[in-house]
């Protein structure tokens, strides 16, 4: 009986890459336009897994297609639920839609505005789609939005109003408010200001404490340095002589 | 063999006027309308001698039922004297050799338009009504095919949306006479355009109701003891007209249907609508033998 | 079942079943096929809404978007295929079987419709508020107050100017009326919400205020939804899975998400792109 298990820890594993790859046929150029090739990696609770790779290599691709906003050509993503192992690279649509809804998450710099709902609404929201009650969902918002340096009297405005850099704010407070098991993260720190940046890096290493498991990229990897458990480097794939911008 | 052998004598029309082959397709219609109260039969209206529209329908009905020893009452807005009426009235006596009464207790067929004698209906009785328009459906579905589907699908929802537009609109149900109304919880009906005085005394009567349209060729009916109940809102109760303690001129009695008669110092003077139930009254109270029936409301209420 | 869920597409990877979904899907639809004469209209379609979700078809007119929508109202039968609704308390049937009048019950219970052309789904000369009465009296409900206060609550929902409960939708604007019309499709919580191009014909600004009722609805009440368009934007907004739909075909179907980012089909390239 082998009781010497590897010395080191090792944690509860939350998601496998085998073979992953993308490529995009674009029909009406005959074209085909490769991202990222066979792509393997391991990821378990509490690691963080930094990608890296010049403009055009398939960073935001790679997260993209683990979200599946992208389809993947071929490969398995094989992310570990509490009813067992399911491979993101073909789960069916509703599934994935569950996952997102429960244990996913995608931050970016963009906000999906919606019109005529208040900041602290949406924020608050993910929390109480898990039944948290609505006055306590509303504090628990607003402390984040506090922690991001939203102004309070923004709290309760339509953030298609916002500026920018204050609707990042709001997405970002959202989307880090309920604790995922997986969070994909593309770029958030884009473009924020100090203290804003500052109060992000603290809440994903309190998540990152927690288990949360987390693939990133960071326009300033320095900024998250400390978190940092492993790094991907993803290498561009040319063929002929095309650019290869794929990303959005 | 002669051709006189063969054919019958020459009479100048045949008993109760309509002949047999019309007779019989009415008797079919009539039990099939009683088979299914409240659906609207269609029927091959015969033309009698008066014009569409003055009751032909119920005419049709009472010629069929009619044997020498019926007696037939025939009342107009309540009263036997009407010109239509009593001319009704002697029609089917000189075709029929029928007795002619204006005593609903005595008559065994009572034809009438837009009214429901005060005095209740027994088992041995049959009251036709005249109807001008048979389909209730008519307000809210001008095509009469379509009309047909709602009814075979009980599609009534539209019919419960004007009685909740009137309520909306004027804080009451304003449908004063053709009271829609539900017949054995199937079919919606009209009750033809009795008030809605007269509609409760359809409800699980004794007698059999049979209301015919000659124009509109349909026949339905309301068998005895079957129910009758006008479209209502659960919180907004059915309400006869306010006659309950209006009292009649002439007769002194109080506590049922009146007709209205406006005086030229503005007021309103009233009288029976039944006109012989009025009658009836002013003899008794003069002293004579007279026996007035069971009437359906008492004191102004029913039962 | 597993080709249900395959869409046909030379790049992507075959999707598998559904394993997560805690919940059945509350819609079920297979093998829908339609002709009518020479001109067919759907050709084995099979269509799968999942509870709380928001369903977008898209495609150009005679795709067979609409088409599909009828049949999931029960206004038409296909020449081929089942169509299941799992609605709690009821024996699980293939509703193309049900005649006139269960039909009609089971609209009446259970489903809401929006058509665009509002004539199709008011009675344009009754008051507003008796449009959403009716469909409470067709099942059933007979208490005035109860109706009244009903058809006030579920016209606020839509954002309806309450003011205005009792004028004809003849007498209101295409926006209006068609919130007219929503009021009446969720005063009864239907199990599904059908929408049949519910802004097209609206000005931008009024079809910006429409959708955004909609997404209100959807947020609040988690109410199903399958919305038919061939408005890219309108889907794009609302919808959660999308269904792209050509010549009676589902070409491709998948997350709206990566419908617009990453098309599979040709067709279905053409169309965002020409969007975009």
């Amino acid at each position: 009986m082998n009781v010497h298990i590897s010395a080191s820890r090792s944690p509860a594993p939350v998601l496998r890459v085998e073979g992953l790859s993308k490529q995009f046929e674009m029909h009406h150029l005959k074209r085909t336009l490769f991202a990222f090739e066979n792509i393997e990696f391991e990821l378990g609770e509490g690691e963080f897994i930094l990608l890296r790779g010049e403009n055009g290599a398939g960073k935001s691709t790679l997260l993209r297609t683990l979200y599946r906003s992208y389809l993947p050509r071929a490969g398995h993503a094989y992310y570990h639920t509490s009813e067992g192992v399911i491979d993101l690279a073909s789960a069916a649509d509703v599934d994935i839609a569950v996952l997102r809804r429960r244990e996913i998450g995608f931050v970016t710099q963009f906000l999906n505005a919606r019109p005529r709902v208040a900041a602290e609404e949406i924020v608050a929201e993910p929390l109480r789609l898990v039944g948290m009650p609505h006055v306590e969902a509303l504090a628990e918002a607003r402390r984040w939005l506090a922690a991001f340096g939203v102004k309070p009297q923004l709290w309760p405005a339509y953030p298609s109003t916002f500026s920018g850099g204050e609707q990042q704010k709001v997405n970002l407070a959202r989307a880090l408010i309920l604790p995922q098991r997986l969070l994909l993260l593309d770029e958030p720190t884009a473009s924020l200001d100090r203290s804003a940046r500052r109060a992000l890096v603290e809440r994903l290493a309190e998540l990152k404490a927690s288990g949360v498991a987390m693939i990133g990229v960071f326009h300033h990897p320095e900024d998250v340095a400390h978190l940092i458990d492993r790094e991907i480097q993803l290498e561009t794939i040319r063929i002929a002589d095309e650019p290869d911008d794929v990303a959005e | 063999m002669t051709l006189q052998k063969l054919t019958r004598p020459w009479t100048a029309f045949n008993y109760g006027f309509l002949d047999e082959s019309a007779k019989r397709e009415l008797r079919r219609r009539i039990l099939k309308a009683i088979a299914v109260p409240g659906y609207q039969v269609p029927y091959a209206s015969r033309e009698v001698p008066i014009a569409r529209g003055w009751g032909t329908g119920g005419l049709q009905v009472t010629l069929t039922l009619l044997k020498p020893t019926s007696v037939v009452k025939v009342i107009d807005q309540g009263a036997d004297d009407s010109v239509n009426a009593s001319s009704i009235r002697k029609f089917v006596g000189r075709v029929g050799g029928a007795v002619e009464t204006e005593d609903t207790m005595e008559a065994t067929i009572i034809q009438s338009r837009h009214r429901i004698p005060e005095e209740k209906l027994r088992e041995d009785q049959i009251l036709v009504l005249q109807v001008p328009n048979p389909e209730p459906l008519r307000p809210v579905q001008p095509d009469m095919s379509v009309a047909r589907e709602m009814h075979g699908d009980a599609d009534y929802g539209q019919l419960w949306l004007i009685l909740y537009e009137q309520l909306v609109k004027a804080g009451r149900i304003m449908q004063g006479s053709s009271y829609p109304s539900m017949v054995n919880g199937r079919h919606v009906m009209t009750p033809s355009p009795i008030p809605r005085w007269d509609v409760p005394k359809l409800n699980q009567a004794d007698h059999l109701t049979i209301l015919s349209a000659g124009r509109e060729k349909r026949i339905f009916a309301v068998p005895p003891y079957t129910s009758v109940e006008p479209l209502v809102f659960d919180d907004v109760p059915y309400r006869v007209e306010d006659h309950q303690d209006k009292t009649c001129y002439r007769s002194d009695v109080s506590g049922f249907f009146m007709n209205e008669l406006p005086q030229d110092d503005g007021s309103s003077l009233y009288e029976l609508s039944d006109s012989h139930f009025g009658v009836k009254n002013i003899q008794k109270s003069e002293g004579e033998a007279i026996e007035i029936g069971e009437t359906w409301y008492k004191n102004g209420r029913v039962k | 079942m597993a080709a249900a869920y395959f869409d046909g597409r030379a790049t992507g990877v075959e999707r598998q079943p559904p394993r997560l979904m805690l919940a059945e899907p509350i819609l079920t639809m297979r093998g829908i096929a339609r002709s009518y004469g020479d001109v067919r209209a759907l050709a084995g379609v099979d269509a799968t809404v999942y509870p709380g979700e928001v369903l977008g078809i898209v495609g150009e007119s005679g795709s067979g978007k609409s088409t599909l929508l009828r049949m999931m109202n029960l206004e038409d039968t296909p020449d081929a295929g089942t169509y299941h609704l799992a609605l709690p308390g009821h024996e699980d049937r293939n509703l193309f079987t049900l005649d006139r009048f269960e039909r009609r019950m089971l609209r009446a219970h259970h489903i809401g419709i929006v058509y665009q052309n509002p004539h199709l789904g008011l009675l344009m000369n009754h008051t507003s508020s008796g449009n959403v009465a009716e469909r409470l009296l067709i099942a059933g409900k007979r208490n005035f107050a109860e109706l009244r206060e009903r058809a006030r609550e579920s016209l606020d929902a839509s954002e309806f100017p309450i003011e205005r409960m009792d004028a004809r939708p003849r007498e209101l604007s295409g926006g209006m009326q068609q919130r007219v019309q929503l009021a009446k499709a969720i005063a009864l919580e239907p199990a599904v919400l059908l929408l049949d191009e519910p802004t097209t014909g609206l000005d931008v600004s009024v079809q910006a205020l429409v959708l955004d009722t909609l997404k209100r609805l959807q947020r609040d009440r988690r109410i199903t939804m399958v919305l038919v368009s061939h408005d890219l934007g309108v889907i794009r907004t609302m919808a959660d899975r999308v269904m792209v739909m050509r010549r009676g075909e589902v070409v491709e179907q998948g997350l709206a998400d990566q419908i617009f980012q990453d098309p599979q089909h040709e067709y279905t390239q053409q169309l965002v792109h020409a969007k975009l």
